[in-house]
C-alpha cells in the first residue's frame, strides 16, 4: 500500500492550494456500502478479474491464499466484481450494520 | 451461514500494490472513468504529470486536502487541460535546453505529460486549447474520457452525447426524443491536425487500452486517446453494468475500437455478428423514452443504427 498521511493534521492552506500524494486514502468510502461482496473461497480461481475491475482497489489478493478479497475500508458495493468473475465464486449480500 | 457471511472480512490481510490511482476517492460506486484513471495510471507509471480540467474525475480526486494520485496532478479550468499540459511540455524543454541535469528523471523522453479531460472538456469547451496543443506539436498525451454528457454538473449533453439520449439539457417529451445529434468524431478532428497516433478504447478491454497508452507515451510530439467510460448515474443504470455496458457499446458498433497512425486507419477491433443497438439502449434508463412503441421512438432507434451502421462500413468494422 502507497505510504500517506494524514493531511488533516496541522492543516494550512498552502499557496497553489498544494497536497500531498495518494491522500484520499484517509476517506473511508466503505461507510457508503449498502450490498458487501463475499468470496466462496472454493469456486475462486484467483484470476484477478475482479481486482482489474473495481473502480476502488478495493478486490485483492488475500495475503498467502489463492484467493481474492475485500477491501471494505473502501469497497462501495458497486457490484461489479460478482458481475465480472468468471466462477461466480462472489455474492452481494445486503450489509447489515 | 447468512451471519459468518455478514461477518467475513479480509481488510487487513490483502496485499496492496503501489497504487497511483488511489481509494478513498469520491467517485459513485461503479464509475466507469475511475477505472480509466486507474488504468491510465497502471499504464503510464510514476513519472508521469497529469493535467486535468475540471469535471468528475477532478472533483472526485482531489478534495483539499485529499488527492487520489500518486502521480504528479495539476487541477486546471474547465476549457485549459491542453493548454496547462502544453505549457508544462514546453517549461520542460526549457529548463532541459539550459540545464540537461535539472530533472530527477533521465531526461525529458522519460517523463510523461498526460492531459485527462472529460468529454465537455474536451470536445466541447476545451477543444481550442486542444486544437493549439495539436497543431503546436506539444510532446502530450490528451486522452478525453468520453462517459457522454457533462455529469458534474448534472448530465446536460454534450458532444459526444449519443442520439435519442434524454438528458436535462436534451429531455425527451411529447415534442421531443431526446438528444438529437450524433457523436462527433473526434479521432478525425485530432487526425487531420497531423497528430500521429490517434485511438479510441473502451474500459471494457483494460488491457487494449493501457497498451495504447503505452504506445502513445513512446511517440514524440501531440497523442490522442478517446476511451469510453460510462457512468451508472448519467446514464442511469445499476452501478454494477458499468463494464458490461463498455462492452455493449463496442460489440454493437455504437463505440468503434481502432487506431490511427499518419492519418490512416491501421488496425481495427473488428465485430463478428454486430448487436443491433436495441440491446445497448434498453439498458439504459436515458433510452427508456425509446421504447414506448410510439413511431417516432422507433424512427429514432432506425436514424441511431442507421449512423452506426453508415461508420461501421467506413471503418470496415465488421468481421
Ligand atoms: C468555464 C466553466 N463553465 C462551466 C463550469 C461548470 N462545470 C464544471 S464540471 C462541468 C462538466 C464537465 O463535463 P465533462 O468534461 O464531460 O466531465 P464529467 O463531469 O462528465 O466527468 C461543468 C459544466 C466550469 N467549471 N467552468
Ligand atoms: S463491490 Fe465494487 S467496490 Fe466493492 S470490491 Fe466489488 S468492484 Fe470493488
Ligand atoms: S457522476 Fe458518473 S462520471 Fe461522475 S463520479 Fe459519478 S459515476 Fe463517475
Ligand atoms: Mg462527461
Amino acid at each position: 500500500m502507497s505510504e500517506s498521511e494524514d493531511p488533516y493534521e496541522n492543516l494550512t492552506i498552502t499557496t497553489g492550494a498544494v497536497v500531498e500524494p495518494n491522500t484520499s486514502r484517509v476517506n473511508k468510502t466503505g461507510s457508503w456500502r449498502q450490498f458487501k461482496p463475499v468470496i466462496n473461497v472454493d469456486a475462486c480461481i484467483a484470476c484477478g478479474q475482479c481486482d482489474t475491475y473495481c473502480p476502488d482497489q478495493a478486490a485483492k489478493p488475500v495475503e498467502g491464499e489463492d484467493y481474492y478479497g475485500f477491501d471494505l475500508d473502501y469497497c462501495k458495493g458497486c457490484g461489479i466484481c460478482e458481475e465480472v468473475c468468471p466462477t461466480d465464486a462472489i455474492d452481494m449480500i445486503r450489509e447489515e450494520k | 451461514m447468512s451471519s459468518d457471511l455478514q461477518d467475513q472480512d479480509f481488510t487487513d490481510e490483502l496485499e496492496h500494490d503501489e497504487e497511483l490511482w488511489n481509494p478513498g476517492h469520491r467517485a459513485c460506486a461503479g464509475c466507469g472513468p475511475a477505472l480509466a484513471m486507474k488504468y491510465i495510471t497502471e499504464a503510464a507509471g510514476e513519472n508521469t504529470i497529469i493535467s486535468q480540467p475540471t469535471g468528475c474525475m477532478e472533483v472526485v480526486s482531489t478534495p483539499y486536502p485529499e488527492s487520489s494520485w500518486g502521480t504528479s496532478y495539476i487541477h486546471n479550468i474547465f476549457e485549459n487541460g491542453a493548454s496547462v499540459a502544453s505549457g508544462i511540455e514546453a517549461a520542460y524543454k526549457a529548463f532541459d535546453r539550459r540545464d540537461p541535469d535539472h530533472l530527477d528523471v533521465q531526461d525529458s523522453d522519460d517523463l510523461n505529460i498526460i492531459a485527462v479531460g472529460g468529454d465537455g472538456a474536451t470536445a466541447d469547451i476545451g477543444i481550442r486549447a486542444l486544437s493549439g496543443m495539436m497543431e503546436r506539436g506539444h510532446d502530450v498525451l490528451y486522452i478525453m474520457y468520453d462517459n457522454e454528457a457533462y455529469m458534474n454538473t448534472g448530465v446536460q449533453r454534450s458532444s459526444q452525447t449519443p442520439f435519442g439520449a434524454s438528458t436535462t439539457t436534451s429531455p425527451a417529451g411529447d415534442e421531443s426524443i431526446g438528444n438529437d445529434t450524433n457523436k462527433k468524431d473526434m479521432t478525425s478532428i485530432a487526425a487531420d491536425h497531423g497528430v500521429e497516433y490517434v485511438a479510441t478504447a473502451s474500459i471494457s478491454n483494460p488491457h487494449d487500452f493501457k497498451q495504447k497508452v503505452e504506445k502513445a507515451l513512446e511517440i514524440d510530439g501531440p497523442k490522442f486517446l478517446h476511451v469510453y467510460s460510462p457512468c451508472p448515474v448519467g446514464w442511469s443504470y445499476e452501478s454494477s453494468k458499468t463494464v458490461e455496458l463498455a462492452e455493449l457499446a463496442v460489440e454493437t458498433g455504437l463505440f468503434p475500437v481502432f487506431e490511427m497512425e499518419d492519418g490512416e486507419i491501421t488496425s481495427v477491433n473488428k465485430i463478428s455478428d454486430r448487436k443491433p443497438v436495441r440491446e445497448w439502449l434498453e439498458k439504459q434508463g436515458r433510452f427508456k423514452h425509446l421504447f414506448d412503441g410510439e413511431e417516432p421512438s422507433e424512427e429514432a432507434i432506425e436514424e441511431l443504427q442507421t449512423w452506426i451502421d453508415e461508420r461501421a462500413e467506413d471503418l470496415g468494422l465488421d468481421a
